[in-house]
């Protein structure tokens, strides 16, 4: 039975595609942006988090674990070894205040479709249909594959949503179940793209391009970050990039937001644009009418 | 389109006049009282009283009006009705001192229900006879807080009118009394006589209404010879000539439609305080006609038809709802009438009904921005988009109107309740979300009923622990139970015993309307009261119907849940460990609650294991209350709407297995408890939606929306999406509090920066910085949809 690892699945989710939409959030991810609003996501395994706000120090979770992994400090504070963690989960199921959660839970694809299917009548009648997303769907090749298939038997309408820094081959292998790609591009420059990202860009634009020849229905998605990407120079080589290389009509500009800070606090992880703050709705008009110039329909937001 | 400057005066006018308490009403009807009129049966008194009334109550016409008349002597001069409830000297003070909703009430006011009104009404007010003739359980379940019961201070009423006085004048009414006198047979019909003496009340009240409206023509004649303004003059002058002509005759265009309206309005609001203000109901449907008529001769522009509606919508904000007796400087209430104007919907012929019109009342309901009249559209899978759309820009603005109903549905309901296809289509929703035939039916609601206080005292064995009194059956100790459908069936029972107490009250209350209180002037208006010689309160409209609407249906099934998962099937704690924990208010017991709170599957989130506890909940409501017989010819049915009732049930009820603490509101309307839904809208949506609506009058849905959720265009489409969606799952009525948590909780530190906040509170909208605390708190608690 193929089963995947799933870290979130959001209902109602309006900015990710037509419609209405489920997004199915896949754990893992060849890139660590600077940015990502889902830190969570990044790592392939599963991770226990701890959000000290809940916890109403009952202890319960330090009696039920059997690996003697979770200890306290002189705060009340829980730690976990995690040399130790065999990520059981028993942990978890003890913790009523739902302090400790588990970020990645494993899922048959019968399970995930259950999930997808409850909102059938909001897709009908709205466009809608499923996105998935992560991390990177990619990564967990053979589950996506499953899905898109089950999706596609039922007549639903799929959305990838990659950042493109997967195989060819891995690509080949789902373009025909999927009817869009939302396909992230952050920075043309190979070496910024290296520092900000931590991989190269020449595999990611390649495969884009390759889709667009094959004629795929693609929506690019570019997050606007201060200081990283916002910049003139970058702006105008993705908008020639886009007009020229891959025929594109259309591209979505999505403005950085840092509502994630806290969630890197509770991974133990550096947030590394802490002083960056959201672009100004003036700058983002004028990165609009960069891209515009390039005969692009430009959409502000997803 | 921008308001022209007499409506922006009236409009500021009307917001800045403060509700103030007129004795004026209750003076007349003293002094009406007094008279010794001999032998008169009940129905002439009345209609006499109501002359009365019409002959001596001041005339009011404000400057720069278009449509005239008044409740009281002035705008927001609330008139009382001591006949059914008399305010205690205590009642007056609180109302003239209370931080919320006050009414101001002047020394003389003051001193003339010291002097005259109180010593007169005292033991024989409708709600001293009505708590007299109730029996010592129904006493001890309404002191306990298991319901509420609406007509110990307001009549029977909760009826909107239909189009027949856009085709026909008081005196085709007069007529067809006369005809129905004719056809009494005094041979064969025991019930003749009494039947004369309603057709004579009637045709009393006929006459009063024209003689009413002669007052004001007289008054804008005299105003029009001293006015200099040459424009106001000529105003004035058209003002006398339509209100010599309606309601006598029918009316000939817009503006004439418009007043005869509100002098109904104002008969039926005067002779009575019933409960829902009337309203006009389809008017986008009954006014299309004159509107298309006056565009067609050039009569009529838009601007000046958007500009009368302007004028009638302050007349509607003009109108307090009459304050309450017995009341307590911590409750608050509520401004707000319930006139719910109904646009869009279907035709009488099934077809789509959305004309010009229709945009137009949006359009006003968007320039208005008033608290009163409230306002819904009616949306068909025949209806446009356009018009969700439409609608949804306007909810977008942000004060809780309009609100949204399946049009389908609701004709569907109808049929079901044995209503003619026709009539259910012309019918539509009134008061907060209930549904009726519109001009054919008395739809009285009764009382609120406290679901989750059954539940409290099937836990205790028929005691309600709050005072010891053993009030309920004794279906066994809660710890004995070993299943849970033995317990469910104690549930039941127990549910069961204090309907039937709340039934047996209302069948004796609705013959104490009809003995003591006729209503003929309402029931000129009602079908087929003229034609069957009978009273509104005693079976004369067409269709009757009893409900009782039940209250925290989503607590209820949350509670359940816990008991059926974790003490029957999970086995993780014991009853008499729930027991221990709900009779300490969760004090020590903190890991508890946060199971109750965060394990266990709650309704709201499509998740068929509360879902379906709480159609549990629902079908053994139905049963208890479905298809008992009423006094009137009709039934009772079920809808499930509190108001703000769940925040008084709440009080009365201590700690509840689904983790709420003593004394907090109850979950609201058929939402899900407040913060338990977890997975958005869709999923709250799908829950809801898994109860039978079809099989109600009426059941209430809200959604908190932040601004940022309806920003673009596309997301106000993903809204009709949301809406159409839900209403394909039957649902029968949906609406949006457009709001930021944030702006709440600002305004509850600045009330003063925030004094033009609406909120939707529950079937209706109000000025958030009006409500008490705990309201408050507890809108600010419904779960926000962020879905970004």
């Amino acid at each position: 039975m193929i089963t995947g690892l799933v870290f979130d699945i959001k209902k109602f989710s309006i900015h990710d595609g037509p419609g209405i939409r489920t997004t199915i959030f896949f754990k893992g991810c060849p890139l660590t942006c600077w940015w990502c609003h889902n830190p969570e996501s990044q790592a392939v395994g599963a991770e226990i988090v701890f959000g000290q706000g809940k916890c109403i120090r009952c202890h319960a979770c330090l009696v039920r674990c059997e690996q003697e992994a979770i200890s306290w400090n002189g705060d009340g504070v829980a730690s976990t070894d995690s040399q130790k963690c065999t990520l059981c989960g028993q942990c978890v199921e003890a913790c009523y205040t739902e302090a400790r959660q588990i970020v990645g839970q494993k899922m048959t694809v019968a399970q995930v479709m259950e999930k997808i299917e409850e909102d059938i009548a909001f897709y009908d009648e709205s466009g809608g249909g499923v996105t998935f997303s992560g991390g990177e769907p990619l990564l967990q090749r053979n589950f996506l594959l499953a899905l898109l298939r089950a999706c596609k038997e039922k007549e639903i309408h799929t959305a990838v949503d990659t950042c493109g820094f997967a195989s060819w081959e891995k690509l080949d292998s789902i373009r025909e179940y999927v009817d869009l790609f939302l396909y992230d591009l952050k920075l043309m420059d190979d070496a910024s793209h290296r520092k900000f990202t931590g991989v190269p860009n020449k595999l990611i634009l390649e495969n884009l391009q390759a889709l667009s020849q094959q004629g795929h229905n693609i929506a690019l998605r570019i997050p606007i970050i201060p200081g990283v990407n916002d910049d003139d120079e970058n702006l105008r080589r993705t908008g020639a990039f886009a007009a020229t290389s891959l025929h594109l009509k259309r591209v979505d500009i999505l403005p950085y937001h840092y509502t994630a800070i806290d969630k890197y606090d509770r991974l133990h992880k550096v947030y590394g644009l802490s002083e960056t703050r959201p672009p100004l709705d003036e700058r983002m008009a004028e990165i609009a009418q960069i891209l515009q110039k390039f005969d692009l329909q430009v959409k502000i937001g997803g | 389109m921008p308001i022209s400057n007499r409506v922006a005066r009236l409009r500021q006018q009307s917001l800045a006049a403060a509700p103030a308490i007129s004795a004026e009403r209750a003076e007349l009807m003293t002094e009406f009282y007094r008279q010794d009129l001999g032998p008169v049966s009940a129905p002439v008194r009345r209609a006499l009283a109501f002359k009365y009334l019409m002959e001596n109550k001041t005339v009011c016409i404000n400057d720069g009006e278009l449509i005239v008349g008044e409740k009281g002597p002035v705008p927001k001069a609330t008139p009382t009705y001591p006949e059914l409830c008399c305010h205690s000297l205590q009642d007056l003070d609180i109302l003239n001192s209370r931080e919320k909703i006050p009414f101001a009430v002047s020394p003389q006011v003051r001193h003339v229900y010291e002097e005259t009104i109180i010593p007169f009404w005292q033991g024989k007010s409708m709600r001293d006879i009505l708590f007299a003739e109730m029996t010592e359980e129904w006493k001890a379940a309404y002191e306990a807080g298991l319901f509420t019961e609406f007509m110990e201070q307001r009549s029977p009423g909760h009826t909107v009118l239909d189009d027949k006085i856009y085709r026909k004048g008081f005196l085709d009414f007069k007529q067809e009394i006369q005809q129905s006198l004719q056809k009494l047979d005094y041979l064969n019909d025991p019930e003749a006589y009494d039947k004369q003496e309603e057709l004579k009340a009637m045709d009393i009240c006929v006459d009063a209404l024209i003689h009413f409206a002669e007052r004001h023509a007289e008054k804008a004649r005299a105003l029009a010879e001293q006015e200099t303004d040459p424009q106001r003059k000529q105003e004035l002058e058209r003002i006398a000539e339509i209100c010599a002509r309606v309601p006598a005759h029918a009316p000939r265009d817009f503006w004439e439609a418009l007043q005869y309206y509100w002098f109904v309005h104002l008969g039926v609001t005067i002779e009575l305080n019933p409960w829902d203000a009337f309203n006009p109901g389809h008017l986008d449907q009954h006014l299309n006609p004159f509107y298309q008529k006056g565009q067609a001769d050039g009569t009529l522009a838009r601007e000046r038809a958007e500009e009368l509606l302007h004028c009638f919508w302050i007349k509607f904000n003009n109108q307090p709802a009459p304050p309450k007796v017995g009341v307590t400087a911590a409750e608050s209430s509520t401004y707000t009438d319930f006139a719910q104007i109904n646009s869009g919907g279907l035709n009488s012929d099934g077809s789509d009904a959305v004309n010009e019109v229709t945009y137009l009342v949006l359009d006003v309901i968007e320039d208005m921005r008033l608290l009163q009249p409230s306002s819904s559209v009616q949306v068909s899978k025949k209806n446009p988009d356009r018009l969700v759309k439409r609608a949804a820009r306007v909810i977008r603005t942000g004060f809780g109107q309009p609100s949204i109903f399946n049009s389908d549905l609701v004709v569907e309901e109808m049929v079901r309740q044995g209503k003619s296809l026709v009539d259910a289509r012309n019918g539509g929703t009134s008061g907060c979300v209930e549904t009726g035939a519109f001009g054919k039916e008395n739809y009285n609601l009764t009382g609120y009923f406290n679901m989750p206080k059954v539940l409290e005292i099937t836990l205790h064995n028929g005691v309600d622990p709050r005072t010891g009194r053993q009030i309920g059956l004794e279906t066994g100790e809660s710890t004995q139970f070993k299943t849970f459908d033995e317990f469910f069936e104690a549930y039941t029972k127990q549910l069961n015993y204090f309907i039937d107490i709340k039934a047996r009250g209302n069948n004796v209350i609705e013959r104490l309307y009809a003995n003591y209180i006729p209503s003929p002037f309402l029931s000129l208006l009602i079908d087929d009261c003229i034609a069957t010689g009978k009273d509104y309160h005693d079976g004369g409209a067409r269709y009757n119907t009893t409900y009782i609407q039940g209250v925290g249906l989503g607590t209820m099934a949350d509670a359940l849940t816990t008991i059926k998962h974790h003490v029957f099937e999970q086995k993780n704690l014991s009853m008499g460990d729930l027991l221990a924990a709900l009779h300490d208010d969760f004090a020590g017991h903190e890991r508890v609650r946060q199971m109750l709170l965060n394990k266990t599957p709650k309704y709201g989130n499509d998740d068929d294991y509360a879902d379906e506890v709480m159609v549990d909940v629902f079908e053994a409501y139905f049963n208890a209350v479905e298809g008992r017989k009423n006094t009137k010819g009709g039934a009772y049915h079920i809808n499930l709407l509190p108001t703000t009732c769940h925040v008084y049930f709440g009080s009365v009820i201590g700690a509840t297995p689904d983790g709420r603490k003593a004394e907090q509101p109850l979950s609201e309307g058929i939402s899900p408890v407040q913060g338990a839904d977890r997975r958005g809208p869709t999923a709250i949506i799908k829950s809801v939606a898994k109860m039978d609506h079809v099989r109600t009058g009426g059941t209430l849905l809200n959604q908190k929306f932040t601004p940022q959720l309806l920003k673009d265009d596309d997301d106000l489409d993903k809204l009709v999406h949301l809406v159409r969606t839900y209403f394909k799952l039957d649902g029968h009525h949906i609406k949006f509090n457009v709001i930021d948590a944030g702006t709440l909780r600002a305004a509850q530190q600045n009330p003063e920066q925030h004094r033009d906040l609406i909120v939707r509170v529950a079937g209706y909208s109000d000025y958030f910085c009006d409500l008490g605390q705990a309201l408050q708190d507890e809108i600010i608690a419904r779960t926000e949809h962020l879905s970004f």
